[in-house]
């Protein structure tokens, strides 16, 4: 095909880089432990959530970024240039979501996120983060009849402190990473979750966190937990404005399932990706991590990132329970000047714990997709098991595709399979698909979502429909 | 005056800038089948490619109607929407997407096309296992990604089975006896012979004459050097048969000599 059709489809217009206009409360840029004082005092943090605050903070100031060994690169982030909070001015607390602002309701209705119960698909609850703030959420009650907590972070550290000390930082350590430690410093709001023994939570729950404010870090912190024999599936989305300046998101998600508990955490990741010259954009540097503490406990990542200028994630199992299940399932797509390294880690500890991970990495225009995955098998974990698929797609001549795995067997018995595939959408199949009168870009999309098939069928009903559409528009102006 | 379905007029194209067809003159009237057969390097798939608007292949001089529209003017999915099907030589492996789908996804896009309405999927597989029939595919091979590991005899069944469902006015057939044993042979031209009709035309491009046993075209082009050099009935493709290209090429050069 030819080269101009390709540059279009790479190069299609961001849909939500709109901005809301609303009365903002926030801080100067900068970052000092007054700042930290100041968010905790913001949230009303009992003394210990703010020592803890500050023991990260101390932390990270020891720490160096790392530089070097992900295959991304961007300039010096300037983290005294960052405002570490803002969040739209509205009452302290709402008593129902129909006192939200007005304009906060129309800004998740144009995103597609309706916070209205009634109209709400069935069976999905939100809680809509806003900058540094969650602003709804939605089903509270419903959730509340089952025992089930369902809040934002800020609100769990007042309704539930004790499961809040007990696992937070328990998964994610406070100096785990320079990311992760600046997050625990300065985290502001992000979902909590808590599914009692033996609940199987009746919805989808679902986060929508979305950037508003400029020069604004967003900073979010996910805490799950899966007691005994419970059952949760959780989908978070996010977007943010087009701007010509990078913002950075550095979140950390943290899971626990204890015995024979599932939870399935999916996302669709469409920050705003920079223009096709490379300017501005999301980097998002997450750690998200999920520990199968239980026996028979199961854990399954699914991720679709579509967004952001640079993606830096391994969403991980630390599969300790014995017969704990890990699974990671993920597809990337870098377009325009898009860089993302990820993929997983699964720590076997466990007897009999197994893993399977299947990426499929997308590359287009000027896009550098890198998966980067360890399985390590300790020791002690008789008869474990990983399968690993990942396989490359690349759409054009100017893109590039880098695998990295990274396999640690200390185990005898242990079995690890690795399979990885290269393939391109050829002008031969390109030519074939319009011959039988499909456009272009249809079947730029028809084979997309066919090398996607595996992962996209992993997530609940409507978020992959969404996805695919997703997928169809961040190609947009990039085939070629 | 019927208006042919196809008219090619002193046609010169050039393939990735290489010049191949030096002045093609070929007229096919609705319901025709005309074979076109060469040597290799002669031009044939050029042609064929030029009729379907590959990228790469340029017309130079020269004028391509379809039912007196110039196709040459046509994106590739424009002309297939309008009615010319091509059959490939080398039909391509899409992994991940399945026979049927991609099959639907085709039929549709026509269909919309033709302003009728698109089938869903229960429809279309109604409509799909009939002409699967026609080339005895099996339900399975259509639940696998198109044409991912299909043997060189599937692949063309599945090409037939593809203008079965796609209905073309013209059908430009490259090369599809190459690669076939007799028994696949059969079921393809059997196939193609059961899509003959008075608003069909069809161009069967082939290096043999064994195919036109099979498949009895009206007319018979002899293609050399990117021109026709012959012309005439079936009975020519069995000259060829009997004297090799050589008496051709000989010939064509005489006669070049002579004018």
């Amino acid at each position: 095909m030819s080269n101009e059709t390709l540059e279009q489809l790479a190069n299609r217009d961001y849909e939500w880089g709109f901005t809301t206009d609303i009365e903002m409360d926030i801080v100067e840029p900068g970052l000092s432990e007054d700042v930290i004082r100041f968010i905790s005092a913001k949230k009303e943090e009992p003394a210990w959530m703010v020592e803890w605050r500050l023991e990260a903070y101390r932390r990270w100031q020891k720490m160096a970024e790392p530089h070097h060994w992900a295959k991304v690169s961007y300039p010096e982030i300037d983290y005294q240039a960052i405002r570490y909070y803002a969040a739209p001015k509205q009452k302290v607390k709402l008593d129902s979501l129909d006192e939200l602002d007005p304009e906060l309701r129309r800004t998740y209705e144009k995103l597609g996120i309706s916070l209205d119960e009634q109209k709400r698909l069935a069976g999905v609850a939100v809680d809509a983060v806003f900058d540094s703030v969650s602003v709804a959420t939605t089903f509270k009650k419903e959730l509340e009849k089952h025992g089930i907590i369902f809040c934002p972070f800020s609100e769990a550290v007042h309704k539930a402190p004790e499961l809040v000390q007990q696992y937070l930082g328990s998964v994610v350590p406070q100096g785990d990473n320079f990311f992760a430690a600046l997050n625990s410093a300065v985290f502001t709001d992000g979902s909590f979750v808590y599914i009692p023994p033996g609940v199987r939570c009746p919805m989808e729950l679902s986060t929508y966190f979305r950037i508003n404010a400029s020069e604004t870090g967003q900073f979010e912190r996910t805490l799950i937990i899966a007691d005994k024999g419970a059952y949760v599936s959780y989908l978070e989305g996010c977007t943010a404005p087009q701007r010509d300046e990078n913002q950075l998101h550095a979140a950390v998600v943290e899971l626990v399932a204890l015995d024979d508990a599932v939870i399935k955490y999916s996302t669709v990741q469409n920050w705003y990706p920079g223009d096709a010259d490379g300017k501005g954009g999301i980097y998002n540097f997450v750690t998200k991590r999920g520990k199968c503490a239980g026996r028979r406990s199961k854990i399954s990542w699914t991720q679709v990132e579509t967004g952001s200028a640079i993606t830096w994630k391994y969403p991980s199992c630390i599969l300790l329970g014995d017969d704990s299940v890990g699974e990671f399932y993920s597809v990337a797509l870098t377009s325009k000047r898009q860089q993302a390294d990820t993929g997983t880690k699964m720590i076997h500890i466990g007897k009999n714990t197994k893993s399977t991970i299947v990426s499929k990495g997308i590359s287009a225009a000027h896009g550098q997709n890198t998966y980067r995955g360890l399985v390590r098998i300790q020791k002690g974990a008789e008869g474990a098991r990983n399968h690993s698929q990942c396989d490359s797609l690349l759409i054009g001549d100017t893109c590039g595709a880098h695998t990295f795995p990274y396999l640690e067997v200390q185990n005898p018995t242990a079995k690890v399979e690795h399979e990885a595939t290269t393939s391109k959408i050829g002008e031969d199949q390109l030519f074939y698909c319009r011959q039988r009168g499909i456009s272009e870009e249809d079947a730029v999309n028809m084979i997309v979502n066919g090398f996607c098939k595996r992962v996209l069928k992993e997530l609940p009903m409507e978020f992959a429909v969404e996805a695919q559409k997703l997928l169809g528009v961040s190609l947009e102006g990039a085939v070629g | 005056m019927t208006t042919p379905m196809l008219e090619i007029r002193g046609l010169h194209a050039t393939a990735g800038g290489t010049p191949i067809l030096k002045g093609i003159d070929l007229v096919l009237m609705p319901g025709e089948v005309h074979a076109v057969m060469g040597p290799n390097g002669s031009g044939k798939s050029t042609l064929a490619n030029v009729l379907a608007g590959k990228p790469g292949y340029e017309v130079t001089a020269g004028q391509v109607l379809f039912e007196g529209k110039d196709l040459t003017a046509m994106a590739p999915e424009e002309r297939a929407r309008a009615g010319v099907f091509l059959a490939f030589q080398y039909p391509v492996e899409i992994p991940g997407v399945s026979n049927l789908y991609f099959l639907k996804q085709a039929v549709n896009a026509v269909r919309q096309h033709r302003g009728i309405e698109e089938l869903d999927a229960m429809e279309f597989l109604q409509l799909a296992r009939q002409k699967m029939k026609l080339v005895e595919m099996s339900d399975k091979l259509m639940q696998r990604a198109l044409n991912e590991g299909f043997s060189g005899g599937e692949k063309k069944r599945n090409e037939i089975l593809q203008m079965a469902l796609l209905d073309p006015k013209l059908a430009v057939l490259d090369e599809t006896d190459s690669g076939l044993d007799i028994d696949a042979l059969r079921i393809v031209a059997g196939g193609v012979n059961a899509l003959r009709g008075p608003e069909r035309s069809m161009l069967v491009i082939t290096h043999y004459q064994r195919l036109l046993e099979h498949i009895v075209p009206d007319r018979v082009h002899v293609l050399s050097g990117g021109r026709i050099v012959k012309s005439g009935d079936k009975s020519l493709a069995l000259e060829l048969e009997d004297k090799g290209y050589g008496w051709i090429q000989q010939s064509a050069e005489g006669g070049a000599a002579r004018a």
